[in-house]
């Protein structure tokens, strides 16, 4: 029975690129997907496409195309395994992206490389004024402040670039586990109404997304979870096959660990309700699943099922929210919880008396109750050696931001005893809120040109 | 009756969408899973990260899937605002579950 390799060779934008390497080269992989866009990242990189029309994609795109490009032509020079790239990296500016792989394919003497762009998923000239955000406000409201909005497509624009024989497919926003659904929907067939299918192939997107926290990452505990070799992380990787079945592994050799406790942790990771995951392309329902090891470090998943698609797609909008500005000090050795309390008061104290136009403000020690608050930081027993306050504000005006830092730092000269290492930062707020558009008013288009 | 931290019988991962957090809990053992069954109630959840949550965001979630030996709590508000507005240090609240993981459970 035909099966498919797909390797996940990036869980986040800024993720490692020697696991990617490692897979691209001794995964014997159909196709490595990188998925590298979070919340807000579109509505950043649309920032930066505003100051520069070509920019807008992802900063490590280049870096990782050239790494792994040479494993693409050698699978098609070898006349061996064929590998594919499929990625979301092209955030704000797919086509961009997609000429500057072209451009690397050409620089590393690579000819003959397809490179398929998707858009169709900024529908930032489609809203309507009057339409509602989830956070009650309009999208009319936002005027000037309104900086992206982007719907999250399903596979199906990917699909079509893969039957137009792309090598590398580069999308804005697509659904995380689309990016990984789109192979097997195209390798095997499946109908777009295949809930159960489909259903099944998500779980193998959504086990795969975030790469290294299914194989060990995000999960060592010393004592209690320990895995080995963290530095040299493995990426998964999924053997599937037709009925939408796999296995998941990583490179022999490669450090970490897959087995059903990581396998757990990461299926539950950002799911709700387990009999409702929705996705573009399905509501996937997790309930039944069941991991079961078949090898050291390889772990079969099985007992996704599914139901009809959602009829709305769900567009994230990006809008500028004022300033965060910053300010942290550390207190050490005896009795520093007492002058990073007393540090605290003075600050809060000195907003109010230079009167500071702040929105919020919150001011909390680390080490003690920035984390999970007061109540729980009060548990630990005896008094910490070092605690550093942080003082963080939220304005409407960057020039008020700016005080907030100023007054930590001013703790130096005008604080409690011993403070020490004061940093500040003031950084503008890229909100993110959402919507629901019908499927039909969102087209996703596929571009390809053949590299010169 | 004894008690244990939930640390000894279950590992967790949180994972945050808007200003909504979940946090998985997974008995290490399947046969420590009815006692999280019993013990580990939404209420009781809500109660341990109360001076976080934000009353008016809704009630703490709780969905059970046996086959995993395994609970999701989910947790409206608690991300005040969500990751790309919250001035928490952890605007992710990636760290919340180890804070669970706290909790006592009777033997």
């Amino acid at each position: 029975m035909k099966t498919l390799r797909i390797g996940s060779g990036a869980g986040y934008s800024g993720d490692r690129i020697e696991p990617a390497v490692e897979l691209a080269d001794k995964g014997a992989l159909d196709y490595l997907v990188f998925e590298c866009l979070a919340e807000r990242t579109i509505a950043l990189a649309q920032q930066a496409r505003l100051a520069n029309p070509e920019a807008g994609y992802d900063p490590l795109l280049s870096e990782r195309m050239r790494r792994v490009l040479p494993f693409v032509a050698r699978g098609r020079e070898s006349g061996q395994k064929r590998l594919r790239i499929i990625s979301n990296m092209g955030a704000a500016n797919p086509l961009s992206a997609a000429r500057e792989v072209r451009r690397i394919a050409a620089e590393l003497g690579l000819h003959g490389l397809k490179v398929a762009a998707l858009t169709g998923d900024d529908v930032l000239a489609q809203l309507n004024p009057e339409q509602l955000l989830d956070n009650g406000a309009t999208v009319g409201s936002l005027g000037e402040r309104l900086v992206s909005a982007n719907a999250y497509l399903g596979a199906e624009g990917i699909v079509e670039a893969l039957q137009a024989d792309a090598d590398v497919v580069i999308t804005g926003r697509v659904a995380d586990p689309s990016l990984f659904l789109a192979p097997q929907l195209f390798e095997f067939g499946w109908a777009q109404d295949d809930w159960a299918r489909l259903g099944r192939g998500t779980l193998i997107g959504h086990l795969l997304e975030c790469a290294g926290q299914i194989t060990g990452g995000y999960f060592a505990d010393p004592g209690v979870k320990d895995v080995a070799d963290l530095a040299r992380l493995g990426f998964p990787l999924a053997e599937v096959d037709a009925q939408g079945r796999a296995v998941i592994g990583k490179v022999p050799g490669s450090g970490g660990r897959i087995d059903t406790a990581t396998c757990t942790e990461q299926m539950i990771y950002e799911v709700h309700d387990p009999k409702a995951y929705l996705t573009p392309d399905v509501t996937a329902d997790f309930s039944g699943v069941s991991f079961s090891v078949v090898a050291p470090n390889e772990v079969r998943a099985e007992g996704a099922d599914g139901r009809a698609r959602p009829q709305t797609l769900k567009i994230s909008v990006g809008y500028l929210d004022g300033w965060i500005g910053e300010g942290q000090i550390s207190y050490g050795g005896p009795g520093a919880l007492g002058r990073a309390q007393l540090a605290r008061d003075v600050v809060l104290e000195r907003l109010k008396i230079t009167g500071v136009v702040l929105d919020d403000v919150r001011a909390e020690l680390i080490g003690l109750d920035s984390l999970h608050g007061a109540a729980l930081g009060l548990r630990t027993s005896g008094e910490p050696w070092e605690v550093r306050l942080r003082v963080a504000g939220r304005c409407a005006d960057r020039a008020e931001a700016v005080r907030i830092g100023n007054e930590v730092e001013t703790l130096y000269t005008n604080g409690p005893y011993g403070g020490g290492g004061a940093t500040k930062s003031v950084r503008q707020v890229v909100a993110v809120a959402s919507l629901l558009l019908p499927r039909d008013a969102v087209k996703p288009r596929v571009h390809l040109e053949d590299a010169s | 009756m004894s008690a244990v931290k939930l640390r000894e019988l279950a590992h967790s991962r949180t994972g945050d969408k808007g200003d909504t957090s979940n946090i998985s809990v997974i008995a290490f053992k399947a046969e420590d899973y009815p006692r999280l069954l019993d013990q580990l109630t939404a209420e009781r959840v809500a109660a341990h990260f109360a001076e976080l949550l934000d009353p008016k965001a809704g009630a703490v979630r709780r969905y059970e899937l046996p086959n995993v030996q395994a609970l999701n709590f989910v947790l409206p508000g608690i991300l005040k605002g969500g990751v790309t507005r919250s001035l928490a240090l952890d605007a992710h609240g990636k760290a919340l579950g180890a804070a669970l993981l706290d909790i006592e459970l009777e033997m």
